[in-house]
């Protein structure tokens, strides 16, 4: 294995079918010294997955949490559907239609499931008072969809397995109706069974027509679930490939190396194994 | 959940275990907090303790009349302390709060209304005005310290330490010292006493009221749950909890009505309204003291608040994962801010009870009541991890450390003693609550 095949790489300035339904256009975050996100532009496309990989404390949560709202950039912009827009805060982002599952769960582990799954968007009744028999109806039905062996409704979060709160944050992300799902990590809690439950929600809500940016460190899940893949190392994008075109090795390598595969030496790749 | 990752599964052994019939199974079956449970079985404990003691003093009606008329304001206020300890602050001015606008509502019916708007001491709407007029200004004092602790990012610690010496700071700066007296006629009814108490016939009246609230209450909630086709408690176990609440009313009613107004007082009634007085002394049962109609009315206000309410449920995703909350998009400083607000509230309507009951505004107005507040709302099992806390618990823990005081006094235990009793209850009373949770999460 001397020669290293060449794949097309894609700018993310390519111009698409379709608008996209994201578009982050040059976002900079900066801690102190240390440039989190350092000029970063990637885009998404209705019914697509991103991929985006890098290695740790490359970026990844940082630049999906300025789109989340959870992170305010120093500079930069954001489009949805065209549109730029401003994201303040998490209820910014909400109100565009962009639901998150956090690396870290943002679960309020003394609450019950359905609770955590309406955090913030409690169904009411009449008079203003909350409607908890609703939303464990609708809890219930979701979970159905999720993880239909889970059966605490009642119980404090705090008391459930990591899958069984994993399952909880993904009911809360895609109960309502999302047009960009962002997922940091998704499945890093789960066993089998329940991470080919997820991958098969991905597949479906792809299907729905949702644009999804998935975060793993899991290879074998992004090359499985994306159309396109987003390599970041140190605050920066390696590149966008399409997934058809490159072999794993050669992600691993943008990954590691943090360069494109057309950079690569071969004797640098071959220090990889 | 580690699992076998492709062999089918062998058969679990806990999964055919037949249910049991235990405590715990039935407590489970019931539905009911267990904590609360065993709050209510130190009372007894407490009460029949006190009780042999004191040679049945203590479970005597005129007792726990009293008992009630005591435990009241600081109740009222260990229902907001719930709210703010949930949240994972603290409120440490609540007794300086308490004191100002005690303060303010006194001058308010004495000074500013007579000489401001001509409305005299027995006017019948100055008791209202004063009443509303302190409602508003707590809200506006805790308001104000709530801002900083949300807006100003200060530790709540230090903001209300800080409130606790400017608003005593005020009261000595305006009072110099002086106390006010007398209050409106009116207003001193909301202090309680044999003429502040809703007698016997409303008191059974209320009592009804509230065994159809329940009867009602428990019909609905179990229709509800049916109608989406969830598991409901079995019927024995709806007759039981509605039994229960019911007997904890009417008993209620029943021993607040069996203490008499005392003889001199029935007599002068007597006299006045031309009704012959009885061989045995005129017996008018005197009913629920206004104070408890008051603590009751915000028990329920305050309960449907924090679990029937968007805000209330904010309150405990913030005190839960402060995170998590800011995440999905809860406006945690305003939330957070409000339960300051609702604090400065609760602790002007204990004001108005205090100086009623007085009859006086004094300097010394709620001085260390943020300690019994506090106290009532830990040992009714509010956890300063945040998250935790029940508003029956703290009126629970009000009655508990009231309880406690109120026995010691009737054993001549002198007040230095009683402080040491009460700090080592409270420990303790933490100390077994945070072993048991931890068993219980093991
Ligand atoms: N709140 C913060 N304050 C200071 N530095 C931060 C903060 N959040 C992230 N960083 C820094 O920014 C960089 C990128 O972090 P980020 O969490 O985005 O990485 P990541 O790609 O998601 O890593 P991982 O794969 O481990 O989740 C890291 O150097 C991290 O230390
Ligand atoms: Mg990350």
């Amino acid at each position: 294995m001397t020669a290293i095949p060449q794949p097309e790489t894609h700018a993310t300035s390519t111009p698409p079918r379709t608008a996209p339904i994201v578009a982050m256009n040059d976002i900079r975050v900066s801690f102190g010294g240390v440039h989190a996100v350092d000029g970063v532009s990637i885009d998404l496309h209705e019914g697509e997955v991103v991929g985006l990989v890098g290695g740790n404390g490359a970026g990844k949560s940082t630049l999906m949490k300025v789109l989340s709202g959870a992170q305010v950039p120093d500079s930069g912009e954001i489009r949805i559907n065209g549109q730029r827009v401003t994201i303040h805060n998490p209820r910014d982002a909400r109100a565009h239609g962009i639901e998150t599952i956090y690396q870290t769960l943002a679960l309020a582990d003394n609450l019950d499931a359905p609770s955590n799954v309406f955090l913030g968007r409690e169904l009411v009744g009449g008079l203003g008072t909350l409607d908890d028999a609703a939303m464990e109806s609708a809890t219930r039905e979701l979970m159905e969809r999720l993880n239909p062996r889970f059966k605490n409704f009642k119980a404090a979060v705090a008391s459930l397995s990591g899958g069984q709160r994993q399952s909880v944050a993904i009911a809360r992300a895609i109960q309502f109706n999302a047009q960009i799902l962002i997922m940091d990590e998704p499945t890093a809690a789960l066993g089998p069974a329940e991470t080919a439950q997820v991958r098969e929600l991905i597949r479906q809500l792809k299907a729905d027509g949702l644009g999804i940016f998935l975060i793993s460190h899991d290879i074998h899940d992004v090359f499985d679930l994306s159309d396109r893949i987003s390599v970041m190392h140190q605050g920066e994008i390696v590149g966008t490939v399409e997934r058809a075109g490159v072999t794993t090795d050669q992600v691993l390598a943008m990954i590691i190396l943090g360069k494109k595969p057309d950079e690569v030496t071969s004797e640098e790749l071959a220090a990889l194994h | 959940m580690a699992q076998p990752s492709s062999a089918p599964t062998p058969t679990i052994p806990q999964a055919t275990r037949p249910p049991r019939r235990s405590l715990g199974g039935a407590l489970r079956v019931l539905d009911v907090d267990t904590r609360l449970l065993g709050l209510i079985a130190a009372l007894a404990v407490i009460w029949i303790g006190f009780n042999v003691a004191s040679d049945g003093t203590f479970l005597s009606a005129r007792n726990l009349w009293n008992l009630s008329v005591q435990s009241a304001s600081i109740a009222i206020m260990a229902t907001g302390m719930v709210l703010i300890i949930v949240s994972r602050n603290i409120d440490l001015s609540v007794g300086a709060m308490l004191g100002f606008t005690g303060y303010t509502m006194a001058m308010a019916q004495t000074q500013w209304l007579p000489n401001g708007l001509g409305l005299g001491l027995d006017n019948p709407l100055t008791w209202i005005i004063t009443l509303l007029f302190g409602l508003v200004l707590g809200a506006i004092l805790g308001g104000i310290q709530g801002f900083v602790v949300a807006y100003g990012g200060v530790p709540s610690f230090i903001v209300t330490l800080g409130g606790l010496l400017v608003w005593r700071g005020l009261i000595f700066q305006y009072a110099q010292g002086q106390t006010i007296a007398p209050m409106d006629p009116t207003f001193r009814l909301l202090g309680g006493g044999p003429q502040g108490s809703l007698g016997e016939v409303g008191s059974w009246a209320l009592g009804a009221i509230a065994c159809v609230a329940i009867v009602v209450g428990l019909i609905l909630n179990r229709r509800r749950r049916a109608s989406y086709g969830f598991q409901v408690r079995p019927m024995w176990a709806v007759v039981l909890v509605g039994a229960v609440g019911i007997g904890i009313v009417l008993g209620g009613v029943w021993v607040a009505n069996a203490y008499p107004w005392p003889e001199a007082l029935a007599n002068q009634y007597a006299e006045s309204n031309g009704i012959p007085i009885p061989p045995g002394g005129l017996i008018i049962p005197t009913g629920i003291a206004y104070p408890v109609l008051i603590m009751i009315a915000v028990t329920i206000v305050m309960t449907h608040l924090a679990e029937r309410r968007r805000f209330g449920r904010n309150v405990y995703a913030i005190g839960g994962n402060p995170l998590a909350a800011e995440l999905s998009g809860i406006n945690t400083r305003r939330t957070v801010m409000l339960t300051f607000a609702v604090m400065g509230v609760l602790a002007a309507v204990s004001a108005a009870i205090q100086t009623a009951r007085l009859n006086a505004a004094v300097t010394g107005l709620g001085v260390q009541n943020e300690l019994d507040v506090i106290s009532a709302a830990v040992i009714g099992g509010t956890s300063f991890s945040g998250g935790i806390g029940t508003i029956p618990g703290a009126i629970l823990g009000a009655v508990v450390m009231q309880s406690l005081r109120s026995g010691m006094v009737l054993m001549r235990v002198d007040s230095p003693m009683q402080d040491i009793v009460v700090g080592i209850v409270l420990v303790a009373a933490v100390g077994l609550d945070s072993i048991l949770r931890r068993r219980a999460s093991s």
